[in-house]
């Protein structure tokens, strides 16, 4: 499968799919110093985001959620990457101080094309390649 | 850009003001914007230690040793920290935290930055006007502004509301553009609202499901100033909604007659509104804590607890929260002396959201706020009641209440 995105922080990086259906707020959200997800009501809480490739629809809640990922970064439990259906401010400053590459406005929606645990290739120019692992 | 902006950007004014400039043009170039303006109104999140931790910490003192400054001619707030600044050791917070958290503080001080310290800058001296073009962090405060006050921020985070204060600028973008400031979605609310807490879960439910929306609400008959900080600091932690118009109430919302037909339209019925507050179900009968003040309480929010509490005990923990300039007024009305006098603890500077919990021992909280309730909920058992039933059962040591 490829899709093919707008890159606001470009990078290259292989790794395995965590899709998120609903939105996800890093502070509050996510524990900083496990990568795991604690909102109450998330349907991935108890999830480790950490080395995944994290595909969610859009940031919400807390302005503090650039800091929390860069402090993510610097403890070695941020997201290898960032797909989006639309970035959300918060994320991008977030994405750009840590240096984590984020992507979004996809030819086609990636909440919806790829699946967890999907095998995803990331390159420079917003180019996603996915292969389902049976 | 102006010779000026230029010329920050060049380093004129230090590396660490041109690398702040950088990430504000870079997001300006990612949103399309035509141009930086002017902000002449900054509030900065990301002041607790707990939040940002020693890398958040690192680089705040790395940007004030080299020189970063805000500009004198914009007026800067700081969010809460973890603590009160003075009564910390009275919140059974660590000296280890305590120590960590004033250097917070001193690297936004070095930076020029001092005020505020609370989630409602809006009542303490940082209050933007009509079309006023500002850069605000604290997503309750964005709401507050842009909706109640028609001022114009994005949803800024806490280090681009710093990059803002130093640089006096914004890239244009987002909700400064009117075409962005529509209704996108028309919310019929039929529901009648009887509290706070009642706007509360209206907000709460139109921002799970839809969280990017600019909602348009018809039907609220009346609201003042503590329903609306209920209703947009819900809508803006369970989704991301930055502007909302209330029919007949907000200062926007008569302008936007034509673009109300054919819009997505959604029902809240009490039912409606009842199933949202089962999310926060109530565990148990005694608190560790009632904690009020979420955003941080008005004065007139104080004045009705004072006159509930006065001349009796409160069993256990009731903590309530307010900004330093709301504490100095309830201070020489005497009502801080009959919360205190009744055992309450009134504190500034922070609120029990980004305060070091687990070190407090703080494991089951009793609020009437929905945004503490949703993050509190992440670490441990948060409870919902109304302010009233929240103060009685402060009062009485436990929550005693009929299925409401």
């Amino acid at each position: 499968m490829r899709l093919k995105g707008r890159v606001l922080v470009a990078g290259r990086v292989e790794g395995e799919a965590l899709v998120s259906a609903q939105p996800l707020s890093f502070y509050g959200g996510i524990n900083p110093e496990t990568g795991v997800i604690v909102e109450r009501g998330h349907m991935l809480r108890g999830v480790k985001v950490s080395g995944k490739i994290l595909v969610f629809p859009h940031g919400k809640g807390s302005t503090v959620g650039s800091y929390v990922l860069y402090a993510m970064a610097k403890y070695g439990t941020a997201p290898k990457a960032v797909l989006n259906r639309e970035a959300e401010p918060i994320v991008v400053v977030g994405c750009i101080l840590a240096g984590i590459p984020l992507v979004d406005r996809f030819n086609q929606d990636p909440v919806e094309a790829l699946k967890t645990g999907d095998k995803v290739r990331l390159w420079e120019d917003g180019r996603v390649e996915a292969w389902r692992t049976p | 850009m102006t010779g000026e902006e230029e010329a920050i950007l060049s380093g004129e004014r230090g590396e660490a003001v041109a690398k702040l400039m950088k990430l504000l043009v870079t997001l300006g170039e990612l949103y399309e914007a035509d141009r930086m303006l002017k902000v002449s109104s900054v509030h900065v999140s990301g002041v607790s230690y707990k939040n940002i931790g020693m890398p958040g910490l690192s680089l705040l003192e790395d940007l004030a040793s080299q020189g970063a400054k805000a500009q004198a001619w914009v007026r800067a707030t700081l969010n809460p920290s973890g603590m009160d600044l003075e009564k910390w050791r009275l919140m059974s917070v660590s000296e280890n935290f305590a120590e960590k958290q004033l250097q917070v503080y001193e690297a936004f001080k070095r930076m020029g930055i001092s005020e505020g310290l609370t989630c409602t800058p809006y009542e303490d001296g940082n209050r933007p006007s009509l079309g006023e073009n500002v850069a605000w962090a604290e997503s309750s405060a964005i709401a507050y502004a842009n909706s109640i006050l028609g001022a114009r921020t994005n949803r800024e985070s806490g280090i681009t509301a710093l990059a803002s204060a130093i640089t006096g600028r914004t890239p244009n973008y987002g909700f400064h553009l009117e075409e962005n400031r529509k209704p996108t979605l028309l919310v019929k609310v039929e529901a009648q609202l009887e509290n706070a807490l009642d706007f509360g879960g209206l907000g709460y439910l139109v921002g799970l499901n839809h969280g990017n929306a600019v909602p348009y609400f018809r039907g609220v008959k009346a609201g003042g100033l503590e329903e609306f900080k209920a209703l947009g600091s819900a809508m803006a932690c369970s989704g991301a909604v930055a502007l909302y118009h209330v029919e007949g109430l907000t200062p926007e919302a008569g302008k936007f007659k034509e673009e109300l037909k054919g819009l997505e339209k959604v029902k809240v019925s009490r039912e409606t509104l009842k199933r949202v507050f089962e999310r926060f179900p109530k565990e148990g009968k005694g608190f560790d804590c009632v904690f009020l003040g979420c955003p941080h309480c008005s004065l007139e929010k104080l004045k009705r607890i004072a006159e509930m509490v006065e001349g009796k005990q409160v069993k256990g923990r009731l903590w309530l929260c307010t900004s330093r300039r709301v504490y100095s007024e309830a201070l020489r009305l005497g009502l801080v002396n009959v919360l205190e006098e009744a055992g309450a603890l009134v504190l500034r500077d922070t609120c029990l959201v980004v305060a070091p919990l687990k070190e407090m021992e703080v494991e089951t909280v009793l609020t009437d706020s929905f945004k503490a309730a949703h993050y509190l909920a992440g670490s441990l058992e948060a409870s919902l009641a109304n302010t009233n039933e929240c103060v009685e059962a402060a009062l009485e040591g436990e929550l005693n209440r009929d299925e409401a």
